[in-house]
């Protein structure tokens, strides 16, 4: 039997078509792009050697920085707040509605699978100003509040806030979801056991709840930041990255880098910033990960 | 390392216990003897579930009333009014001029079969890496999957030159190659998962009995796992259906363009002036998605629960 479960033949014919697929297609591109980097120009203009140009070049440019730093801005704001709103949602759902957040879990958790583009383009219109005023400004002038009705994705400020609000409003019920099931695992006598010692609402939340829930919220934060540091689809169907360029996160950068501007030297020297960006938050996945085992 | 990515997995996607009877009790435990009070405190938390389903789902209803009405309607009539009439020319003009039946049908011609390719992969590939016994089993395991983390950016300018020489662009197939490769980490990681919960005897009798790897796999294991195949499955259907990164680099040609591309493109262009056609094909571009998640919505709810490694 041990014979047969270490059958090189089966082995080779169950991980060999995956392994070279993966290969071909995700480890060897991955390889060749840290190979642009020390290249300038493209495959239209011609490839020449650049040494560490293109990294040097990196350190200089005023738009890198400031598209690292929407990066950063927009994962740090959406991750504190689909945590934070999934975490009320979740005790919302557990010690208020109780049995009947079925429903209400599995409404709120939807649009999530909406494509980001569609949901994009609502928001869009929600916002807009002409050739009619959309929902929100509608609702603003309704209410007398005519004199703030404007171009709110004109505003580098709005665009940005904006942006961060509807991918919340997007995954507030996902995260409402993973968090629920942390919740639901919390033994139910160590819930009643602190009640019975006078322990209530907030006080009961923070010295009995939080602590037990910890590792599954670390775990959201980094999935989150892992996922957030990545955006481009919300950005590019939202605003385009502007107004400007207050809202072109790396992703974005990168792609016009390359694709409009041809340089796959410099492009991929920025995807190679944006990769190192994710590879420190894994390590922390792994690292919380195996801290959860243990615990 | 593979004990520790267990756990990652194991705790959102367990089935949810039934939380009724905690919450009931613990409500229990407040409650107070004057119901009229009681009423009262809970009012705030009332008003947070209404608020929260008006937050929810205005935006969506006044997107499917929007895709109704005609272009006067717009500018005439408050924008919460309903429509006067159905006016389903919009969906008409969405389908024909604003070609959302073209980018429908290259979606499903994408989407198809790299669901297939790479769920047919991933699931061979998961058997080999948790049941069969190897040397290099984890470092492989591993390697899959660092290409969760990877930016999509990494690899984006390689595959279009070699894509560029193949004449693979402007061809679904293109798209169907990349999806397939993408799929592979998130899908073994998943599915790795799953067959640990495989009891390992019936593998190992199976074996005993004489069955070629091959068959128990085919015979034994696979049915085993057929509710995870469908899952992960549902997972993939939406991450390859909602790409819009992949479709946008590799595919110019308007005739080809999936339903994310084709959408993106035709807001760009009609989207100011037209607000009727753009709501409904908003509308098209949505149902697919709302379909299943009306049908599978639990099965969803868990399998992309599962795969938020993937944030």
């Amino acid at each position: 039997m041990e014979r047969a479960l270490r059958d090189w033949r089966a082995i080779t014919l169950f991980v060999g078509p995956a392994l070279l697929v993966y290969t071909l297609i995700l480890l060897g591109p991955i390889l060749w792009s840290v190979g642009y980097t020390f290249f300038s120009g493209g495959i239209i203009s011609g490839l020449e050697p650049a040494g560490f140009s293109n990294y040097a070049k990196l350190l200089d440019d005023d738009m890198f920085w400031s598209a690292a730093g929407v990066t950063v801005k927009y994962a740090v704001a959406v991750t504190i707040g689909q945590v934070l709103v999934g975490l009320l949602l979740a005790l919302l759902y557990v010690f208020y509605l109780g049995r009947a957040s079925g429903l209400v879990r599995t409404l709120v958790f939807f649009p999530i699978v909406l494509p980001t583009v569609a949901v994009a383009q609502l928001f869009v219109k929600l916002f807009q100003v002409a050739p009619q005023n959309g929902l929100v400004n509608s609702a603003l002038s309704g209410v007398g509040l005519g004199e703030t009705v404007h171009d709110w994705l004109a505003s580098p400020t709005a665009a940005f806030w904006i942006l961060v609000t509807m991918d919340i409003w997007r995954s507030m019920g996902f995260y409402a979801v993973l968090l629920y099931a942390g919740l639901v695992d919390i033994p139910q006598d160590l819930i009643e056991s602190a009640r019975i010692d006078g322990a209530n609402g907030l006080r009961l939340f923070r010295s009995v709840i939080l602590p037990l829930l910890a590792p599954i919220l670390v775990s959201s934060v980094i999935f989150s930041i892992n996922g957030t540091l990545k955006v481009f689809d919300s950005v590019l169907a939202l605003t385009r990255g502007g107004p400007g360029d207050a809202t072109t996160p790396l992703t974005l950068y990168m792609y016009n880098t390359a694709f409009t501007y041809g340089d796959y030297g410099y492009g991929s020297t920025i995807a190679m910033a944006l990769t190192m960006m994710c590879l420190v938050v894994t390590i922390a996945i792994f690292r919380s990960a195996r801290r959860d085992a243990t615990a | 390392m593979s004990q520790d990515l267990s756990q990652i997995t194991a705790t959102p996607q367990g089935p949810a216990p039934a939380p009724a009877p905690a919450g009931n009790r613990l409500t229990s435990g407040v409650r107070p003897r004057h119901p009229l009070r009681t009423q009262l405190a809970r009012m705030p938390l009332r008003l947070a579930v209404a608020l929260l389903l008006v937050v929810e789902f205005v935006p969506l209803l006044w997107l499917a009333l929007s895709s109704l009405k005609r272009e006067r309607e717009f500018s005439g009539r408050p924008v919460w009014s309903l429509p006067e009439t159905f006016h389903w020319e919009n969906y008409v003009n969405a389908w024909t001029t604003g070609n959302m039946g073209t980018y429908l049908r290259n979606s499903v011609i994408a989407t198809f079969p790299s669901l297939v390719l790479t769920l047919t992969l991933s699931v061979a590939a998961a058997f080999g890496l948790e049941v069969m016994k190897w040397r290099g089993r984890n470092a492989v395991l591993l390697l899959f999957l660092a290409g969760i983390m990877v930016p999509l950016q990494m690899v984006l300018l390689p595959l279009f030159t070699v894509y560029f020489r193949a004449h693979l662009i402007d061809n679904l197939l293109s798209l169907v190659i990349t999806y397939t490769a993408f799929g592979l980490p998130l899908s073994i990681f998943l599915m790795v998962g799953y067959y640990r919960a495989v009891p390992r005897q019936i593998i190992e009798a199976a074996a005993i009995d004489g069955a070629g790897m091959v068959r128990t796999f085919w015979q034994i294991s696979l049915p085993m796992v057929r509710n995870a195949i469908l899952t992960i499955g549902l997972v993939q259907f939406f991450f390859i259906w909602n790409d819009l990164l992949l479709s946008l680099t590799f595919i110019g040609d308007d005739d080809l363009r999936t339903v994310q591309t084709g959408l993106l493109n035709f807001v760009g262009q009609y989207g100011q002036r037209q607000w009727g056609p753009t709501f409904a094909s908003v509308c098209i571009a949505v149902f697919p998605t709302l379909l299943i998640y009306l049908i599978l919505n639990q099965r969803v709810m868990k399998g992309l629960t599962a795969g938020s490694v993937k944030g």
